[in-house]
């Protein structure tokens, strides 16, 4: 009975398992919710250009800081540009570069991860102590240090980001790692001879993905709240692309009498941020792994 | 027990000795060196050269390692290209301000996020918890920079109740900071006692599911009896090293917040001396942060052991 369930299991196609853990996620209002914000944004992000009413660059002095009206919905910022249409488009290169970071984070973190669960020993303790080192320097210095030497190009933001928040994928690989590692199927396979990497691309990731697919959720919020952070302090995106953290940054010295210049896009980082954040958590409880008393390190 | 601090103590020297190793070797193999890079223009000629005899740049990078770390061990942290002065006496003010505000976020915070967090666990799915757990859910992942604003333009400019930048000089006293410190003291305080209250609602959730306090349930323990003398010892003693994380992993937001405010401490030193290019500085602050990460876990550490009986007699853990 039970080798027969495993093998139905197998059998299932990845996208009907997909769906399966989107139903599960759906099904309950917070996963709901979460869900269809962050479907939400990225439908924006892909439509913004084609919606947006005006030229998110065109600079008008005569329009200065306008209030929002029927002609400009949010109002217009202190150049005179249309903040509705910064707005929209706010969050495209925030998601595209945060996307494509954590998905690097994921791949060294999680196999690093695994190499230092499985092999262990003096390997495992060395690599675990410069993750320690790394760790216990604060993003936000090292992201500074990296983005003020380097620039701040896509093509440095993409693998910086990646590199500093997969240090703490490792540790959760690892763990996850040393739960498998001890079961008897993992033993059986040594003994059939399998060779390192076939353990590790048969046995040991398919029972750890899970729990490294919901880390690399949760890194995508905080690498999306460090990523508008550095925005916000200069560091981060170059004007004049629209961007939510650089726009608040902005707007932030008129805000006494142009309030929606920085309402619009603080409403539009929020719900993006509480949008990952409510998936991520759906996510975890679909596939039943508890991360409630994770610290965020 | 002893050696178990001996050895926690140890590794975070080690943890500390390879971070000074990171920021040395990260702004030597990035291009350019610390004179260079902060004279960007005028480096060339009798400046360079000067730069280059102040930082000591003209020996070789071992060398000059050591004699770094030398110096830091002992308490000295070089030369300020920026500020034009030593780097101790730019960090000091700083160091006092920033602490003034962590210590007052941590006092509040850490009461608040106990109660909230044994609210919530208590009351498990009704009322109380469900709306303060949607509270501190917005609270936690909204950015310090986001949070801070909205702060400002709620409380400073709508209902001017307090002042919303801070306009003081670095080296100030606690007193004239005060009226100043309250809206930065609750942009971090909202954080921190939202993730802290999280953890804390799970840990004695955790608890209040086990064996031994069901039962306490059916011996028929008195219910608030039961909660202060079985469950809460049991819940907080985990809680303390998350805690721990917790109050380090913010100290990146407390950078971020420091700028909203314009608040003179060790946070907007960070991004003036990125700004400045003042690599000597920020090695020094990679540093501090760094010792101030590792000794919060350590702290943290030596408390569960001093307070955890079982651990007392244990030898190795990990």
């Amino acid at each position: 009975m039970e080798i027969n369930k495993a093998k139905v299991n197998k059998k299932k196609s990845i996208f009907k398992k997909i769906s399966e853990v989107l139903l599960t996620m759906a099904s309950k209002p917070s996963g709901f919710i979460g869900l269809s914000i962050l479907v939400f944004h990225i439908l924006l992000a892909f439509l913004s250009p084609f919606l947006a009413p005006y030229d998110f660059k065109a600079i008008d002095p005569s329009l200065m800081l306008q209030a929002p009206s029927s002609e400009y919905w949010f109002g217009t910022d202190s150049l005179g540009r249309d903040v509705f249409t910064r707005t929209i488009m706010g969050g495209r290169t925030a998601l595209t570069i945060t996307f494509f970071g954590s998905l690097i984070a994921l791949l060294w973190g999680g196999l690093l991860g695994i190499f230092c669960g499985l092999v262990g020993g003096k390997i495992d303790d060395v690599v675990m102590r410069v993750v320690d080192a790394f760790l216990s320097i604060p993003w936000i210095l090292a992201m500074l240090l990296i983005v003020s030497l380097l620039g701040t190009s896509t093509q440095v933001l993409i693998p910086a980001l990646g590199f500093f928040y997969g240090k703490g994928i490792v540790r959760v690989a690892r763990a996850a790692t040393h739960d498998v590692i001890a079961k008897d199927f993992i033993v059986s396979a040594r003994a059939r001879g399998h060779s390192n990497l076939s353990i590790i691309w048969n046995e040991i990731i398919p029972n750890v993905r899970d729990a490294i697919l919901v880390e690399g959720a949760m890194r995508w919020s905080w690498m999306l709240l460090g990523f508008s952070s550095l925005s916000f302090l200069g560091f981060g995106v170059s004007p004049p692309t629209p961007d939510w953290g650089l726009m608040i940054s902005n707007a932030r010295g008129l805000m006494s009498f142009a309030y929606w210049a920085v309402i619009a896009p603080i409403v539009g980082l929020s719900s993006l941020i509480i949008g990952i954040n409510l998936t991520a958590d759906a996510f975890a409880k679909a596939l039943g792994i508890d991360r409630s008393t994770k610290a965020p390190v | 027990m002893f050696f178990l601090i001996i050895k926690r103590i140890l590794l975070g020297l080690i943890t500390l000795f390879i971070v000074s190793l990171i920021t040395f070797v990260g702004t030597e193999v990035l291009p350019g060196d610390a004179c260079t890079t902060y004279l960007e223009r005028e480096a060339y000629g009798a400046a360079l050269e000067a730069c280059y005899k102040r930082l000591g740049l003209d020996i070789p990078a071992h060398e000059r390692y050591l004699s770094w770390a030398y110096n830091v061990i002992q308490g000295d942290f070089g030369y300020s290209l920026s500020g034009q002065m030593p780097i101790n006496e730019v960090l000091g003010p700083r160091v006092k301000n920033s602490m003034v505000l962590a210590s007052a976020a941590i006092i509040i915070g850490i009461p608040l996020a106990l109660i909230l967090g044994i609210i919530t666990a208590l009351w498990r799915d009704k009322l109380p918890d469900i709306t303060i757990s949607t509270v501190t859910i917005f609270a936690m992942t909204i950015p310090e920079f986001i949070s801070a604003t909205l702060l400002i333009l709620v409380v400073a400019i709508w209902l001017e109740w307090l002042p919303g930048i801070v306009i003081v000089p670095t080296d100030v006293t606690v007193k004239e900071l005060l009226p100043n410190i309250i809206l930065p003291v609750i942009a971090i305080a909202m954080i921190m006692t939202a993730h802290m209250a999280r953890m804390v609602r799970s840990s004695v959730i955790q608890v209040m599911a086990s064996d031994y306090v069901q039962m306490a349930i059916l011996k028929g323990v008195p219910y608030w009896k039961m909660v202060f003398k079985h469950v809460l010892p049991n819940a907080l003693l985990p809680a303390i090293n998350v805690v721990a994380l917790t109050i380090a992993w913010l100290l990146g937001g407390v950078v971020v917040t420091e700028v909203v405010f314009n608040y003179p401490g060790l946070g907007r030193l960070v991004i003036e001396s990125i700004s400045n290019r003042d690599l000597p500085t920020v090695q020094a602050l990679a540093i501090i942060l760094a010792s101030i990460y590792v000794s919060i876990n350590l702290i943290a550490d030596l408390l569960t052991l001093m307070l955890n009986p079982r651990l007392k007699t244990l030898q190795i853990r990990k």
